[in-house]
């Protein structure tokens, strides 16, 4: 160093960058802080979030957050559709799970007209979700590691993802909008090559999650900005109402397949990963492994997948074969009953929930008995997540706020419905 | 815990609260005297018994469009859950036109602030010694609750000026000791 001390390049004079300066002991003047808002329009968020940080120095010192950049009266517009007319709706409300939201919706309406969807579509629906849930926790996992500035990740959970795409993609014709299910089964039946095409996606998918795996469990850059990051209690991720992935990470064994299992779930044998710490690291990997678990699950039933119809033959809900409708007057009428009428459920209430990929994803519906929804009132998992964030970021640096931001997986659709 | 078990034991905890109980597909409902929600939610919460750990939802309902509906106009459905026991159930209470007002329960749930705010936004109903009962998903400048069944749906309205957001930065900064 030529013979010179670097201490004497930075002097310390107690001024206010010093060591003694950053005293947190010291008094607390607002002066001293910064104003910054991370979003609403940043690459970091994901989507229209804002959080307004008061910084001293690149400590977040207290945080508020913004949300509705992303409403646009869903809840509203189920009023004047048709029952049957919300199923696409609801695929914008989480658009990385998209069937997952049909299925959620579907059931709730199912169960208040008394239907019981034939097997084949249930496990067809279990398949289906559990393929979204593992392109959920890919996507997040593999976007919350691009935050981190690990970008090769990206290309190994991304490429994964593009493969289950492409399988929905030929089930039901789009990649992100299905709109998969109908109310009383699915839209339409699997596709004859559909079993060994999923078999063959999902060891990709294992292959793409221990390669993710390997890169990321070892490293000390990794471990370091996760781990003991933006930790949440158990007691407060309670009080906060969160559930699903989130949730167990905070050591929670809580999961609804499990708790109050729906279409056969009870009959398969899968584990349910749960964390010790509720750091960014235990969500990250509490979703690597429920990935290998989505996989056992589709597997299983894959291989029990029953035969036969994938619609219900209820009337109420099921349009006639079309040479019915083509050939004799009741098939006719009963396809314009339908078109023309739509679907009735009797006055009342119901709240029903699922497990989706995000955690409880529930709907509120209260029909009148007409053919359109009275009123539709979606519980968004995320929405608690992100009632949490300003909490947790608080003490934290702005680059822990943006890997916590991925961790919790907010997805603005769903969260301003 | 059974449903109808839960439904004697919150009678005999609250006998003035309780007005009467439905079955919602399974899903047990008590109704319940609005002035009276935050000590039951209390009970509810505390309560080892009843051991709601979780507040699930909060649901604002406009009854107005109903056919033949006497009632009162809003009414509001809260949604819990016990971890611990496994049992679920919801509240219902009914709210007034004229003074569409119930006490809060933030300060139980955590998740009851925004749920609040939300029920507030979109459909009017207010919450008694709510902390910051401020809109959630529509812009601030926003007029009326788009959940009523009294807004249009095609109303559109100009909406222009930035949330600053430092009324609530305030709050939070005395709490962390920043005068």
């Amino acid at each position: 160093m030529n013979g010179i001390d670097p201490k004497t390049l930075l002097p310390d004079t107690g001024g206010e960058n010093s060591a003694a300066g950053l005293d947190s002991s010291r008094h607390k003047d607002r002066k001293d802080l910064v104003f910054v808002n991370l979003g609403p329009s940043h690459p970091a968020t994901h989507g229209c979030l804002r959080a307004l940080c008061a910084l001293d120095g690149e400590t977040i010192v207290a945080a508020v957050t913004e949300m509705g950049y992303l409403h646009r009266g869903f809840e509203k517009d189920c009023e004047v559709h048709t029952f049957q007319q919300v199923i696409p709706y609801t695929d914008r409300l989480n658009y990385v799970l998209a069937i997952m939201n049909n299925v959620g919706y579907c059931k709730a309406v199912e169960r208040m007209l008394g239907i019981t969807i034939p097997d084949r579509a249930m496990y067809l629906r279990v398949i289906t979700c559990e393929l979204n849930r593992i392109i959920d926790h890919l996507v997040c996992a593999g976007a919350n590691l691009v935050d981190l500035g690990a970008l090769t990740n990206f290309w190994y959970s991304f490429n994964a993802r593009e493969k289950v795409y492409n399988i929905l993609e030929k089930l039901c014709g789009a990649r992100l909008t299905s709109s998969y299910t109908r109310l009383g089964g699915l839209s339409r039946d699997a596709h004859p090559s559909f079993a060994d095409e999923v078999r063959a996606v999902l060891k990709e998918v294992k292959k793409s999650v221990g390669e993710v795996n390997n890169l990321i469990s070892k490293n000390r850059i990794f471990l370091d900005r996760t781990q003991g990051v933006c930790v949440i209690s158990k007691e407060r991720a309670l009080s906060y109402g969160w559930t699903g992935p989130t949730l167990r990470a905070c050591g929670m064994d809580y999961d609804l397949r499990k708790a109050e299992p729906y279409y056969h779930y009870d009959d398969f044998k899968f584990e349910v990963p749960v964390g010790t710490q509720g750091d960014t690291y235990d969500r990250i990997f509490v979703r690597l492994y429920e990935i290998e678990e989505s996989a056992n699950i589709i597997e299983q039933a894959l291989k029990k997948l029953p035969k036969g119809p994938v619609m219900t033959d209820d009337k109420r809900v099921a349009l006639p074969p079309k040479q019915e409708t083509y050939g004799n007057i009741e098939g006719l009428m009963n396809h314009f009953k339908i078109i023309m009428h739509g679907i009735c459920p009797e006055p009342g209430e119901i709240y029903d929930f699922t497990e989706a990929a995000n955690g409880e994803l529930g709907f509120y519906i209260v029909a009148d008995g007409s053919k359109n929804p009275y009123r539709v009132k979606c519980r968004p998992p995320c929405l608690m997540n992100y009632a949490a964030f300003h909490e947790m970021i608080e003490g934290g640096m702005v680059s822990d706020a943006v890997a916590n931001l991925g961790s919790i997986n907010i997805i603005a659709g769903e969260l301003d419905r | 815990m059974k449903n109808e078990e839960i439904l004697e034991k919150l009678k005999q905890k609250h006998p003035q609260a309780v007005l009467g109980a439905a079955d919602r597909f399974g899903y047990l409902e008590i109704q319940i005297a609005g002035a009276s929600i935050a000590e039951v939610v209390k009970t509810l919460r505390d309560d080892p018994e009843f051991a709601f750990n979780m507040l699930i939802d909060l649901v604002s309902i406009d009854y107005s469009a109903t056919q033949g509906w006497t009632g009162e106009r809003f009414a509001l459905a809260y949604l819990f859950k016990s971890l611990t026991l496994g049992h679920r159930l919801q509240l219902k209470v009914t709210v007034a036109e004229d003074e569409p007002v119930v006490p809060t329960i933030s300060e139980f749930y955590a998740n009851a602030n925004w749920l609040e705010r939300e029920a507030y936004d979109q459909m009017g109903v207010r919450f008694a010694r709510h902390p910051n009962l401020k809109r959630l998903l529509n812009h601030h400048e926003f007029v009326g609750h788009p959940l009523r069944k009294d807004y249009p749906i095609t109303k559109r309205q100009w909406l222009s000026a930035n949330e600053s957001l430092m009324d609530e930065m305030d709050v939070r900064l005395k709490a962390k000791g920043y005068q």
